[in-house]
């Protein structure tokens, strides 16, 4: 194991560089998420018709793909960024959709009487959503929840194959390729390391299960 | 033309609720059949027919979680305008009871009560929640204030639906089937509280089979069949002297169960 040991350092700027990838995009495909998945269930026709779209479209490119349109498409159309803005982009978009459905099913499991009875004490529609609906949603929604974003927080790796630097995954390149380390000792490591981000996340989960069953 | 098919029944205030020419499909279904109909301010008007007569639909119609197909709703004087702010600002002035209660379930008691006034009306917290405890109090629930809907008899949720309509402090209320999903021995504490708002003059359109109900508190009783009104009289004929075969039909099955 001496080439963890070696390139600790090199490991935990690594492993720090892959946290800080995970918690923005975390932040971001949340954000994004529930405002398609009220897209989805918007009665404008239209939103739920981009919603749909979206989801769609986004959903079933691969992910590589999604990142080399990001990195090679936009610049073409004038768009510019730096590797890491537009791989965490992707990021974001791809995971987006995914949290789009998890939210939307736990949505569909809010009784829709509820919503009437919201909708007909005067609460528009956006106000619906967040005071009656989405509370109740998430609830059903986080086990779901949860295995979207650690398939998230591994798909983060596929940023550093990319080219994305500095990140836990590209760290074994480096140890690998440029200082000719073997390339199992070197991998476990980056495991270990993507455990170390993935292990708390699921156990955090768990507990925010837990936490929000009790109030049913 | 309007129509006026009610014989007058006392001086009721203006008109509240009008529908005109009122049309309404669900696909090949035809469910409103050119309905119209106006409720007057105070006045409690009780809506009764067969399964699968439009009923709930009528009266979805009226605070517009159904659309129609044309004619037209007015309320208080003012369309029902399309879905939006203007809609919402509407719809607090309509009370609705459903048949399932729908109470919000991740809220208390109180906080179902006050989430419009805090939300809608732009209360402030506190007034809101002295508000809400006088009317759960005057539904008999306010020892409940704290609970979670699951944890109250149908009974009592239903008082606390009614509750939380009546804190927006509504023009009109509808209620839907509100005593059809309850035990036998609820059914009464529910017509009770509507009875009372019934004599404190508030206006309602209520759905019901309760003819008791219908007896004591309503003004006018309106027979629907097949989307169609096809009679409304004042309670007391209506029961009695049922002009319509269709009505006489109905009548006779429901008083032999
Ligand atoms: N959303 C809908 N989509 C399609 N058909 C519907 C919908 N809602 C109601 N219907 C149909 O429209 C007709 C009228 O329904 P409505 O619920 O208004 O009847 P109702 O008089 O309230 O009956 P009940 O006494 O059973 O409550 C029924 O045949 C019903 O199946
Ligand atoms: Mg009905």
């Amino acid at each position: 194991m001496d080439a963890v040991t070696e390139n600790f350092d090199l490991f935990l700027s690594g492993y720090w560089t892959s946290l800080k990838i995970c918690l923005i995009a975390l932040i971001g495909s949340l954000v994004i998420g529930t405002i398609i998945a009220a897209f989805r269930v918007s009665p404008v026709a239209p939103l739920r018709w981009a919603g749909t779209t979206y989801v769609t479209m986004v959903r079933n490119a691969p992910l590589t793909v999604l990142l080399f349109f990001f990195a090679f498409g936009l610049p073409e159309i004038g768009i510019r960024g730096s590797y890491w803005l537009f791989g965490i982009s992707a990021l974001i978009i791809y995971t987006s959709a995914f949290v789009c459905e998890a939210l939307r099913a736990g949505i569909n499991s809010v009784s829709s009487g509820q919503a009437e009875a919201a909708r007909a004490i005067g609460l528009p529609f956006v106000a619906t959503l967040r005071e009656v609906i989405l509370p109740q949603a998430f609830r059903t929604s986080v086990p779901p929840l949860g295995s979207v974003l650690i398939a998230m927080f591994k798909n983060s790796a596929v940023l550093g194959a990319f080219g994305v630097g500095g990140d836990l995954f590209s760290v074994s390149e480096t140890l690998t390729s440029a200082r000719g380390y073997a390339a199992t000792p070197v991998l476990v490591g980056v495991a270990v390391g993507y455990l170390l981000i993935t292990l708390p996340a699921g156990a955090f989960l768990a507990f925010l299960e837990r936490k929000t069953a009790i109030l049913r | 033309m309007s129509e006026e098919t009610a014989p007058s029944q006392g001086d009721f205030g203006r008109p509240l609720v009008v529908l005109d020419r009122v049309e309404k499909h669900f696909g090949d279904l035809h469910v409103l059949k050119n309905i119209h109909l106006t409720v007057h301010a105070g006045e409690v008007m009780v809506v009764i027919g067969p399964s699968g007569s439009g009923k709930s639909t009528l009266c979805r119609a009226i605070n517009r979680l159904e659309t129609i197909d044309s004619g037209s709703i007015t309320l208080d004087g003012q369309e029902l305008p399309e879905e939006g702010k203007d809609l919402a600002r509407l719809r607090a002035d309509v009370g609705m009871v459903f048949q399932s209660f729908n109470l919000f379930a991740h809220k208390t008691i109180l906080e179902n009560i006050t989430l419009g006034p805090i939300k809608v009306r732009k209360v402030n917290a506190k007034q809101a929640e002295q508000d809400a405890m006088v009317l759960l109090d005057r539904v008999g629930v306010s020892a409940q204030a704290e609970k979670y809907p699951a944890q109250l008899s149908g009974g009592q949720q239903q008082r606390v639906a009614i509750a939380r309509a009546l804190a927006m402090k509504p023009k009109v209320m509808l209620f839907d089937e509100p005593t059809s999903a309850l035990d036998p021995e609820m059914i009464n504490e529910v017509l009770d509280v509507m009875t009372g708002l019934a004599k404190e003059g508030m206006t309602m359109v209520v759905v019901t089979h309760e003819m008791g109900f219908a007896r004591r508190a309503a003004n006018s009783v309106v027979f629907m069949d097949a989307g169609e009104i096809v009679e409304e009289n004042d309670p007391e004929s209506f029961f009695t002297h049922p002009e319509s075969d269709r009505a006489r039909d109905f009548l006779s099955k429901i008083i032999t169960h």
